[in-house]
């Protein structure tokens, strides 16, 4: 590896604060753009559901949202494991600035998945296997959260932290199941959302595609919080003094 | 090997019982807690008997998360916890230890009390046999997932708070199995299976747990 391109040099703070500065336009754009496309796609090109009307297009959502609320829990498990295997000061910044959009990707499919299953199902919420899990999804990122806004020390708030995410990660497939068995010997009202019909390729692009962009909205958003949270962290050290100095402010 | 996690177990039951208000208060708290379901809901047993393993089940893990917070603070309160990290035995089998002396302190007397509650709500003998089996297999698992909140809390404002939320969540599956153990019974079909998954989750927990309580108790004392 060459000295002009290191990828451990942006392990510390003073250089990944500015690439993580240079990165966000480019997340963002990307996530306006998948975005528009998707919109467009999902609400104007896609054609209306023979079964569910006009109401199925709230999946265009709730589906990335869902899947962006599981998938950020095991990218802040990666950072907790990487952090507390090689210390890096980072990898706990990285876990605490996703946290919060992990939590707001779960709450809305939660929401969404409630908005349609009034109209679909008759009900806001049923104890479904899915919906459960989901919920306790969102009870484990506000359990994060709450532990790392607790603990003063910062370093040890991000060992803590992602301690109990690592914990989190080996134990959510033992609570889908344990909810997913209980939820079929349950079974009182009887609502299958496995057997979906064939979707149109219209409607999967457009999903793909705003999967994208929920993906590319949160790198963007989980970039800015990180920046934040190092300037913080760093504040009495010389390279947030000459960065601040810099922007003129 | 053995013979420290023995020694903690030994050490931590004397301590309970010079304290036994603690143990006790812990308990009455159970037997209230079940108690106001069927003045909230109404005694007609055929609803009762319906509720009971949640409810029961419901309580002991709110019994067994009181209890939680003492697990490490007295020792961390005077200095014992640091001495116990430096000694040369590892950490994770001392806190096998306490939380095996928990559980005989917290989840061993629900166990013994349930059947008596269980009467409370009408249920018959099977029923009440299997509710104290899940109850006596369960709460270990309780003890040692706890045991990591406990730890990871450790000395933290509002600790007692944050430890069910950290906790709770993951508490789950062994309600969902101790509770369905019971349910089970009574519909006929045979507790068997949530039994074995329940202990399962206990060997699980008492195997690993206490490790993971032991990391945290690290970055706790750093």
């Amino acid at each position: 590896m060459t000295d002009r391109f290191n990828i451990y040099r942006y392990a510390a703070p003073s250089a990944f604060y500015p690439l993580a500065g240079a990165m966000v336009p480019w997340f963002a754009a990307a996530a306006v753009l998948f975005g528009l496309a998707g919109l467009w796609l999902g609400m104007l090109v896609a054609p209306t559901d023979f079964q569910q009307g006009e109401g199925y297009r709230i999946i265009f959502i709730h589906v990335p949202a869902s899947w962006m609320s599981m998938f950020i829990y095991l990218v802040m498990a990666f950072w907790a494991a990487i952090g507390l295997a090689f210390n890096t000061r980072l990898s706990g910044m990285m876990a605490q600035a996703l946290a919060p959009t992990g939590a707001l990707m779960a709450f809305l499919s939660l929401w969404t998945g409630a908005l349609w299953g009034k109209p679909m199902w008759g009900t806001w919420w049923v104890w479904d296997a899915r919906l459960t899990s989901e919920l306790i999804l969102l009870f484990l990122y506000i359990g994060y959260m709450a532990l790392v806004a607790a603990i003063d020390d910062p370093r040890r708030a991000d060992k803590a932290g992602g301690l109990l995410l690592l914990v989190g990660v080996v134990n959510i497939p033992i609570i889908y199941f344990s909810v997913k068995w209980w939820n079929t010997l349950h079974q009182g009202a009887s609502v299958s959302l496995t057997k979906s019909p064939s979707m149109a390729a219209t409607m999967l692009w457009g999903m793909l595609l705003m999967a994208l962009c929920f993906w590319m909205y949160s790198i963007a958003v989980a970039l800015i919080r990180v920046r934040t949270i190092m300037l913080e962290r760093e504040r009495n050290t010389d390279w947030v003094r000459e960065t601040l100095e810099g922007d003129g402010k | 090997m053995l013979r420290i996690v023995t020694a903690v177990v030994a050490r931590d039951l004397r301590l309970a019982m010079r304290r036994q208000a603690d143990i006790v208060s812990a308990l009455f708290f159970f037997i209230i807690v079940v108690s106001l379901f069927p003045l909230g809901i109404g005694p007609e047993p055929d609803l009762l008997r319906k509720l009971a393993p949640g409810v029961l089940w419901v309580a002991a893990l709110l019994a067994t998360m009181l209890s939680l917070p003492r697990l490490f603070a007295d020792d961390h309160r005077d200095g014992t916890l640091e001495q116990l990290a430096l000694a040369p035995h590892p950490l994770g089998l001392v806190v096998t230890g306490k939380v095996i002396a928990h559980w005989l302190v917290s989840g061993l007397p629900l166990a013994v009390l349930a059947p008596v509650l269980g009467l409370q709500f009408d249920l018959s003998t099977e029923a009440l046999v299997v509710l104290t089996a899940s109850i006596l297999i369960g709460t270990p698992a309780l003890s040692g997932i706890g045991g990591i909140g406990a730890a990871l809390t450790l000395g933290l404002r509002g600790g007692g708070v944050l430890l069910s939320l950290l906790v709770l969540p993951l508490y789950i599956p062994v309600l969902i199995f101790g509770a369905g153990a019971v349910d089970a019974t009574v519909s006929g079909l045979g507790g068997e299976a949530h039994l074995s998954l329940l202990a399962a989750l206990t060997l699980a927990a008492l195997g690993f747990a206490p490790w993971a309580a032991a990391a945290a108790l690290r970055i706790a004392l750093e």
